[in-house]
């Protein structure tokens, strides 16, 4: 045997190898793909419809449902929708970003004979949902972001999104109202838009109780990598920061990070409140049970987003009710309470206005003008591309 | 001002903290690696063991309320794993690679699957030593908080030096590793030393997902790991199949992760993604450093990577 040379290998020996860790492969993709991709179905009509009609709407989440996370955030929405009349809902968990969620979505419009489906990640739209969209016309697509572009896109394509950052900057509030140090923390998965109008949004909020806070900013890099956002929020811990909130999947690394050191946080996507028992103030819970419950009774009625029934952009905040804020947890003091109650009154009424100049960024520059208002719905603000001034953390 | 020299002050607590918090994954799964590669078989499915080594763990702990006995499930997954993967990679004409590669896809399939019903759910905890008591300044008691499993691996490490250098049975497994046909010679079983070296390695690799799930960061996600497996496997070799290098590259393995974090917290921003690619970069470094078409490395099991 000796007389081989070192690196000889058979090639029948390749062959086999390469055979056999398909064939594992295969399989063992299978069956950790097949048993959630049978699609739950919640049936709770507890009377039949007197149409006769039911409703079959699909969920499609990329990660579990249980998250404490966005995931979970639609899932609940998903719970009250399942609670109408005359409404069926499938639903799919742990759908990856590639083609499969095409054959996830075929198999519910073909096998569950749903209508209307709710694909909620960011990354199913392009190409995906359009690509299903246009060969199956009759049914209405939704997706959670907001990019439809009218012209572009099929017309039987809608975007939904909200304003949370208007929960964030009454997190904020309180956040700044609770603190002694003075440095709020903040861990945030990537500098995107939608992820840095929601900590400049917390940063004026807390700025505009307390001038002197200071909002700690950790990128991680990714959505979801939780040895590396537990690293984040211990070492600003150590810096001294003593209120948390993140941006990423699932914030449960970081709230009980949080708790575990002993100091204030406040939540994201869905209430956090029972993983941080004596820590958690509050924090920005999207609803869209109420969003989705709109949706259905629309049609319901019988519109369609290709008649224009449906509108393709649909956005709200706190006023909409697109999304809420966590109940105040046990450490928020009366005061604190009645100073964030007054501004959640001023969103409630439509008054308040976030971005009212003079904003600078945390460079010095200015980025809204004196005298300037940038209302909710201004386009420029989803491209936001600068931290405020009172943030620190870079986003290059 | 006081507060500034705290803020730089912290930056090598911050990364000492890290190094005691994270390091522990990579030192079970690097010894358990480095027992399976002593006996001349490579286990790349070590990722997929430290996943269900996690969940199993974070599953008992929650259903039992014991993190000890979660520790203990761990180690039995481990176990099962490790026979899966010890018997196949023997079967004549099976690569260990290959397998190896599918027990990454199983494990991890086994973990995702029955690990569904616990993502939520908060399970008991292991407990932690508190070895910075002494002090008044919190970052510092914070970084020296050290969890029992950590103090388990470094006792570990100078055990299974020692095992290799002066016991009889540590003389088997390398013997088994350098020279099989000798080890035959001798009487030994290579199938049999080999099945024991996989398994025990694996339930160690196992013990290192407990770690994970328990300890640091202490939940169950199907993010969890985020490689470490498949890097612990790379840090054998950067060990140089020494335990005792095993335990310094995990350390420096475990630092690694906390630079990113820590450095930004004091407001180093340029740089962020190397950083946070620290550990990564470090791997590919060791690669491109100790391969060479020419030689073996000075220490690797001989019968490693043959079909022998």
């Amino acid at each position: 045997m000796k007389d081989e040379k070192p690196l000889y290998i058979p090639r029948r020996q390749i062959i086999r190898g390469i055979i056999a860790s398909t064939a594992f492969g295969v399989t063992s993709q299978l069956w950790t793909g097949c048993t959630p991709s049978e699609p739950t179905t919640t049936d709770t009509t507890a009377t039949p419809p007197a149409s006769g009609s039911e409703l079959t709407i699909g969920f499609i989440f990329v990660g579990p449902k249980d998250d404490f996370g966005y995931n979970q955030s639609h899932f609940q929405g998903q719970g009250v929708i399942s609670q109408l009349a005359g409404v069926k809902t499938v639903d799919e968990a742990n759908v990856p970003e590639t083609a499969t969620v095409q054959e996830t979505m075929l198999s519910m419009i073909n096998q569950n004979g749903a209508t209307v489906l709710f694909p909620t990640s960011f990354g199913y739209f392009d190409p995906h949902i359009l690509k299903i969209a246009k060969e199956n016309p009759t049914v209405q697509f939704l997706h959670c972001g907001g990019m439809y572009k009218e012209g572009v896109h099929p017309t039987n394509v809608g975007s939904y999104y909200g304003y949370i950052d208007e929960a964030e900057y009454i997190s904020g509030i309180v956040a700044a109202l609770t603190t002694k140090s003075g440095k709020l923390g903040f861990v945030a998965a990537k500098p995107i838009p939608q992820v840095l109008r929601n900590i400049n949004s917390y940063t004026l909020g807390a700025r505009s109780v307390n001038p002197t806070a200071t909002v700690q900013v950790i990128f991680t890099g990714d959505w979801s990598i939780p040895v590396k956002e537990a690293e984040a929020a211990n070492s600003m811990v150590d810096q001294g920061v003593d209120v948390m909130t993140c941006h990423v999947d699932s914030p449960k690394v970081v709230i009980e990070t949080a708790e575990k050191r002993k100091i204030f946080c406040t939540g994201y996507h869905v209430d956090q409140s029972q993983l941080a028992p004596n820590g958690f103030l509050t924090g920005s819970e999207w609803n869209w049970g109420k969003v989705y419950t709109t949706y259905v009774e629309q049609v319901k009625a019988g519109k369609t987003l290709a008649d224009g029934g449906i509108p393709h952009l649909v956005r709200g905040g706190l006023k909409e009710e697109f999304c809420k804020l966590s109940s105040y947890g046990s450490a928020v003091t009366d005061a604190t309470k009645k100073e964030a109650d007054a501004v959640l009154a001023k969103f409630m009424d439509g008054t308040m206005v976030i971005y009212a100049g003079e904003i600078k960024d945390n460079t010095g520059k200015i980025v809204i003008a004196k005298d300037k208002k940038l209302m909710q719905t201004d386009p420029t603000l989803e491209k936001m591309d600068w931290l405020v001034e009172g943030v620190v953390g870079k986003i290059g | 001002m006081a507060a500034e020299t705290a803020d730089w002050l912290g930056v090598p607590l911050a990364i000492i903290g890290g190094t005691l918090r994270g390091s522990a994954p990579f030192l079970f799964v690097s010894l358990g690696e480095c027992l399976t590669e002593k006996s001349g078989k490579i286990n790349l499915g070590l990722e997929g063991t430290l996943l269900t080594g996690a969940m199993s763990a974070y599953a008992v702990s929650y259903l039992t309320g014991s993190p000890w006995l979660g520790v203990l499930a761990a180690g039995v997954a481990g176990l099962c794993l490790g026979a899966i993967h010890a018997w196949l990679s023997q079967r004549s004409g099976v690569s260990d690679v290959a397998v190896g590669i599918a027990m990454i896809v199983f494990g991890s399939g086994i973990a995702f699957f029955f690990g569904k019903a616990f993502i939520q759910p908060q399970a008991p905890q292991l407990p932690i030593f508190e070895f910075g008591a002494w002090s008044n300044y919190p970052p510092l008691q914070s970084a020296l908080q050290v969890s029992p499993l950590l103090l388990i691996g470094i006792a570990i490490a100078p055990i299974m030096q020692w095992f290799f250098k002066s016991t009889r049975w540590g003389l088997y497994v390398r013997a088994v590793g350098d020279s099989p046909s000798a080890a035959r010679a001798m009487g030994i079983s290579v199938f049999w030393v080999r099945f024991l070296a996989i398994t025990i390695g694996s339930f160690l690799s196992a013990i290192g997902g407990a770690c994970l799930s328990l300890y640091y960061p202490g939940i169950w996600s199907e993010n969890i790991s985020s490689g470490q497996g498949l890097m612990a496997v790379a840090l054998v070799i950067f060990a140089r199949w020494q335990p005792m290098q095993c335990l310094w590259a995990a350390l420096l393995f475990g630092g690694a992760q906390a630079i990113g974090p820590a450095l930004q917290s004091v407001g180093v921003t340029s740089f962020r993604y190397l950083f946070n690619a620290s550990p990564y970069i470090f791997t590919l470094i060791i690669m491109i450093i100790t391969c060479s078409p020419k030689r073996t490395l000075a220490g690797s099991p001989g019968a490693l990577g043959t079909n022998e």
